[in-house]
């Protein structure tokens, strides 16, 4: 049985991570504009569609001397889509913005991830089905009950719980939520993608929520209350299906 | 080895201050040292129920503050010589209690008892987790009913989070003790079921304390239920449970509604 619930229209921000390749000159700039050169002549095309990050960190660039070097990657037709290590005094509008809080990542990795990912979507629009979608950074595991009062965020992937979420706890995922025991709590899945999907054992949540929409425990059919449910959008629609 | 044992709940009017006197009296009855503190700053209560409040003279707050010495402050049960109380203060708020002090007065204890009962007060403030703070177990005072039951589902994540104990990554060991447990309603469905409650909380059961009036027959004379009348169902309930605390293992009966009358004579028993 499906149960479908009309959600209020409201006005949502979204946060969403994506990887971009960085590029950090250093100095002599010119030297290593050179190198730059090179290797744009046995790979044409390799920054086409790409998007860079510049790393100005170290360099103690002026606002012109920034401005010169944004010149330097349009000549090349390499589009800085944002700056990281700039001081915000050395910065103006016409300039793409400031960057904080990266994180580190393999340039292999991010290559082999492009490709994992891009067969994924191949493979599902082949099958003709839904795919999770496929972003497996690091799941968080929690093995203890989750109480009354405790806030579990966690942006960067699904939430499992092996125990239960108690009345008056929440879980904020970034994808999916998958509680092994009863449900009794909030949960947001899909703070990061539409995708997500809320599954646990034992229905009894106070409060659903994917991709910022939302509905209370009033708004659940009472033959759902208990049940091993799964939850899911489906437009802007939330559905709950009992599964067996 | 002394252990520190706090009696807590979130909610009040659970049977915390009931449940710190009698299991305190029930462990000095099996002949520990054991002293009972009261943390319930400025609404004191402890020293009522254990019938100790004519003699109160220095108490927690002047001890933690450097104003008195500890032996002046502790007060000796007139009925048990190895069972003692540390008053709170009437006058003063929490925000007298710091954490420093607190633990100097929790390691002089230490060394003078076996067991260390720390009456919380309601409430997850700072009163509350000052008395959970050095606990090495912890006894979650909850009725069968759903509001006190989420209360106590937060201080199980208090302690799991904000005592000493846990903040080391130790264990802390944590056990239900259910209160005001009234059989004929239970029977009615008009209360949370004994398995729904240990669903929820997902931790030990140390035991079931049945409604009675003997509770408050007992606090009105301000002697703890366990040495008022060792033998009503109460009393038994709260020895069995400072049995468990021992490290015994008794079995936990849920409290039955007596069969009377006629008709109870007559369907009393179910064929098999």
């Amino acid at each position: 049985m499906t149960a479908a619930v009309r959600s209020r229209p409201s006005l949502r921000f979204r946060g969403r991570s994506f990887h971009a390749m960085v590029l950090a000159p250093e100095a002599p700039v010119s030297a290593w504009f050179d190198d730059l050169d090179e290797w744009i002549k046995r790979s044409p095309g390799f920054f086409l569609g790409r998007p860079v990050v510049l790393d100005v960190t170290g360099l103690n660039l002026s606002r012109s001397a920034l401005g010169d070097l944004l010149q330097e990657f349009s000549a090349r037709s390499i589009r800085i889509m944002g700056l990281e290590g700039a001081e915000l005094s050395g910065h103006d509008l016409q300039m793409p913005p400031v960057l904080r809080g990266g994180r580190r990542e393999n340039v292999i990795d991010l290559f082999a991830n492009d490709d994992t990912q891009s067969a994924i979507h191949v493979n599902g629009q082949a099958a003709g089905t839904d795919t999770h979608e496929a972003e497996a950074a690091g799941a968080l595991l929690i093995d203890t009950p989750v109480r009354s009062g405790q806030s579990i965020m966690h942006l960067e992937g699904d939430v499992i719980v092996v125990g239960s979420v108690a009345s008056g706890a929440e879980i904020i995922a970034g994808g999916s939520i998958h509680i092994y025991g009863s449900l009794r709590g909030r949960a947001i899945a899909g703070a990061s993608g539409r995708k997500s999907r809320i599954f646990c054992r034992k229905f009894e949540a106070e409060l659903l929520s994917i991709d910022g929409f939302y509905m209370t425990a009033d708004a659940v059919e009472p033959h759902l209350i208990g049940r091993s449910v799964q939850v899911w959008l489906d437009g802007d629609r939330l559905m709950v299906a009992v599964q067996e | 080895m002394a252990k520190v044992l706090v009696v807590t709940s979130g909610k009040g009017g659970v049977g915390k201050t009931t449940s710190s006197a009698a299991l305190g009296t029930a462990l000095a009855q099996t002949g520990q040292r054991v002293v009972v503190v009261d943390f319930d700053v400025g609404l004191r209560n402890l020293d009522l129920v254990m019938g100790a409040e004519r003699r109160v003279v220095f108490d927690l707050i002047n001890v933690v503050q450097g104003e008195a010495k500890l032996v002046q402050a502790l007060i000796r049960d007139k009925r048990l010589d190895n069972l003692s109380l540390l008053p709170a203060s009437q006058t003063r708020d929490k925000e007298a209690l710091t954490e420093e002090g607190v633990g100097k007065v929790i390691e002089e204890l230490r060394e003078k008892f076996d067991w260390i009962v720390c009456d919380s007060p309601a409430g997850i403030e700072r009163g509350a987790t000052l008395a959970m703070r050095y606990a090495d177990l912890a006894v979650v005072v909850a009725n069968p009913e759903v509001s006190s039951v989420r209360d106590s589902d937060r201080i199980i994540g208090l302690l799991d989070s904000k005592t000493f104990k846990a903040e080391r990554g130790e264990p802390l060991e944590k056990y239900l003790l259910l209160t005001r447990y009234d059989a004929a309603r239970a029977e009615r469905n008009e209360m949370l079921a004994v398995e729904d409650v240990l669903e929820i909380l997902s931790i030990p059961l140390l035991g079931i304390i049945p409604e009675s009036e003997e509770i408050l027959k007992a606090s009105n004379v301000g002697t703890p239920v366990t040495l008022n009348n060792p033998s009503c169902a109460p009393a038994r309930a709260y020895q069995e449970a400072a049995r468990r605390l021992n490290g015994e293992m008794v079995s936990v009966s849920v409290p039955r509604e007596k069969k009377g009358g006629f008709l109870g004579k007559l369907f009393g028993r179910r064929a098999a």
